[in-house]
């Protein structure tokens, strides 16, 4: 159980805004921290992981004061058994594949899980391969690999697949939450992709301006709730016609181009480059507009 | 001919360069990380041997270091330096004569790395040591063999902090640049010549290992 309350000044290009943080995460749950960029989230990975200190309040983890500014206690970065893969996958470029595994290890630690994560994460074929000669997919698999070697409590993941195209993100997804489960961690990730939060995460977290303004499950967060779909999908919409006295929208989910009908009604608030669920209710498909992320 | 001289040039440049080595790498790597406001004044003091004659230097070396005042006495009595025409004397002038040459290049590189590689060494639990010399000077080798090369050379062409605090003792301090002055002024061109030339050979091949090295020439050789 991570209990989270403290408040951060930070700075950015506009100036201040207070990082403010009110949140318990029950052990073994799948986070997902969803906002527009500069609301806070990676400070949010950062201040968890030590690598950045509030300014006031505290951080308990499983009862333990990881951070408490009234009792003066901030642990480092080094004591705190977190996994935590970098939006740029923090690779280092003097070591191998194997290498930078091998460095992951506590000194002390019985269990080398060093070959099953090879493994499980396919990357045996690239163990002496330097991160320079990888692909993006192959540098997260290994990013992951690395994380999840000193057998974290927490894993932390900082849009790890933002870069990724979508086949390969799929089989990413699956690959943390195997490790997610395999490993039994409570992991947080941050996501701008509804596909990868429906999939992966049990409770979304909505920050805004450096606060939490709501938190739920993704279906609660990002779908009309009275809806009894037999499918649905989230897409961004690529053009709108009118055809007559309908209109035709078309809407690109992954790597597939559908079109949806849509009546004069339904088309006020869609606008191109929207994210939209696409959902069947009953016979005809329907679509509307998710709730905008800024 | 006598090669005293030179060897007694690559003597002190080797050993500047080591003990400049290992002052530099901590230095450096504070100057990369640190917030500090004094920051800024170390810099400074880290890049004024780059503008100011050597001679000021030498000068005020030799006033520092000199027996007949406070800190010169202090040396002396309490480590038993004798640091005025001396070869340990050359040796702290010339560290401090040739700072930027080393912290400069090794400072840059440190800088240039993703703050994420010791973040995310950190979260692995390593220590800041180990992240030093495992992760982070590792991946800056160029930058190192720069900042070894030209403390190397410069000390090798040093001059007026030379003569200020060594000034011309055959064998302890009459290094090659010494040496030229010295058997120009007394008009002999031919042992002047050889002093010269070797020592234009020998940084020439230095400095042109160093763009073939991280130029990639001879990637080959150094990864």
């Amino acid at each position: 159980m991570i209990k989270l309350s403290y408040q951060k000044q930070l700075k950015t290009t506009d100036g201040f805004f207070e990082l403010s943080i009110d949140l318990d995460i029950p052990k073994g749950a799948f986070i997902c921290l969803y906002g527009p960029s500069g609301a806070g989230k990676t400070s949010f990975l950062r201040i968890l992981a030590g690598l950045l200190a509030p300014d006031k309040g505290s951080i308990l983890v499983n009862d333990i004061p990881w951070y408490h500014s009234d009792k003066k206690i901030g642990l480092s970065p080094q004591k705190r058994n977190i996994g935590y893969v970098f939006q740029d996958y923090a690779l280092f470029p003097n070591m191998t594949v194997q290498e930078n595994l091998k460095f992951a290890q506590r000194k002390g630690q019985t269990k080398d899980l060093i070959p099953e994560l090879m493994e499980v994460m396919e990357l045996s074929q690239l163990a002496n391969r330097t991160p320079d000669t990888l692909s993006g997919g192959q540098k997260q698999r290994a990013a992951l690999a690395r994380a999840l070697v000193q057998q974290p409590d927490i894993l932390l993941l900082d849009e790890p697949l933002a870069a990724l195209d979508a086949q390969i993100s799929t089989k990413l997804q699956d690959y943390i939450l195997n490790a997610h489960r395999d490993y039994s961690l409570t992991t947080i990730l941050v996501s701008h992709d509804l596909g990868e939060i429906m999939k992966l995460t049990d409770t979304v977290v909505v920050m805004e301006q450096g606060r939490i303004t709501k938190s739920g499950r993704p279906q609660e967060i990002f779908m009309n709730r009275q809806l009894s779909g037999k499918f649905q999908f989230t897409g961004t919409i690529l053009s709108i016609e009118k055809q007559d006295v309908i209109y035709v929208v078309t809407v690109l989910i992954y790597n597939t181009i559908i079109k949806v009908v849509a009546d004069a009604t339904e088309i006020q608030e869609l606008r191109n480059g929207d994210s939209v669920v696409v959902a069947s209710k009953a016979f005809n498909p329907v679509i509307y507009k998710i709730p905008e992320r800024s | 001919m006598n090669w005293e001289p030179l060897l007694l040039t690559f003597e002190l440049a080797l050993t500047t360069t080591i003990a400049l080595l290992l002052v530099s790498i901590p230095l450096a790597y504070w100057l990369s990380k640190t917030t500090s406001r004094i920051k800024p004044v170390i810099e400074t003091l880290v890049s004024m041997p780059l503008v100011l004659p050597p001679t000021v230097l030498g000068f005020y070396f030799l006033v520092a270091f000199s027996p007949n005042n406070a800190f010169g006495e202090w040396l002396n009595s309490w480590l038993g330096l004798q640091l005025v025409f001396s070869f340990g004397g050359l040796v702290v002038a010339s560290m401090i004569y040739s700072l930027p040459f080393m912290v400069q290049p090794i400072q840059a590189g440190l800088a240039s790395l993703p703050a994420s590689l010791s973040e995310a060494a950190a979260v692995m639990g390593k220590s800041r040591n180990i992240t030093l010399f495992k992760v982070l000077l590792p991946n800056i080798k160029k930058s190192l063999l720069t900042g070894i090369v030209l403390a190397f050379a410069h000390t090798v062409g040093e001059f007026g902090v030379v003569l200020m605090i060594g000034g011309n003792i055959p064998g302890r301090t009459r290094v090659a640049s010494i040496a030229i002055y010295d058997e120009v002024e007394a008009l002999n061109y031919e042992a002047a010549n050889f002093y010269s030339l070797t020592l234009f050979a020998i940084t020439f091949g230095m400095l042109l290992l160093v763009y073939l090295i991280n130029g990639g020439y001879l990637k080959r050789f150094w990864k």
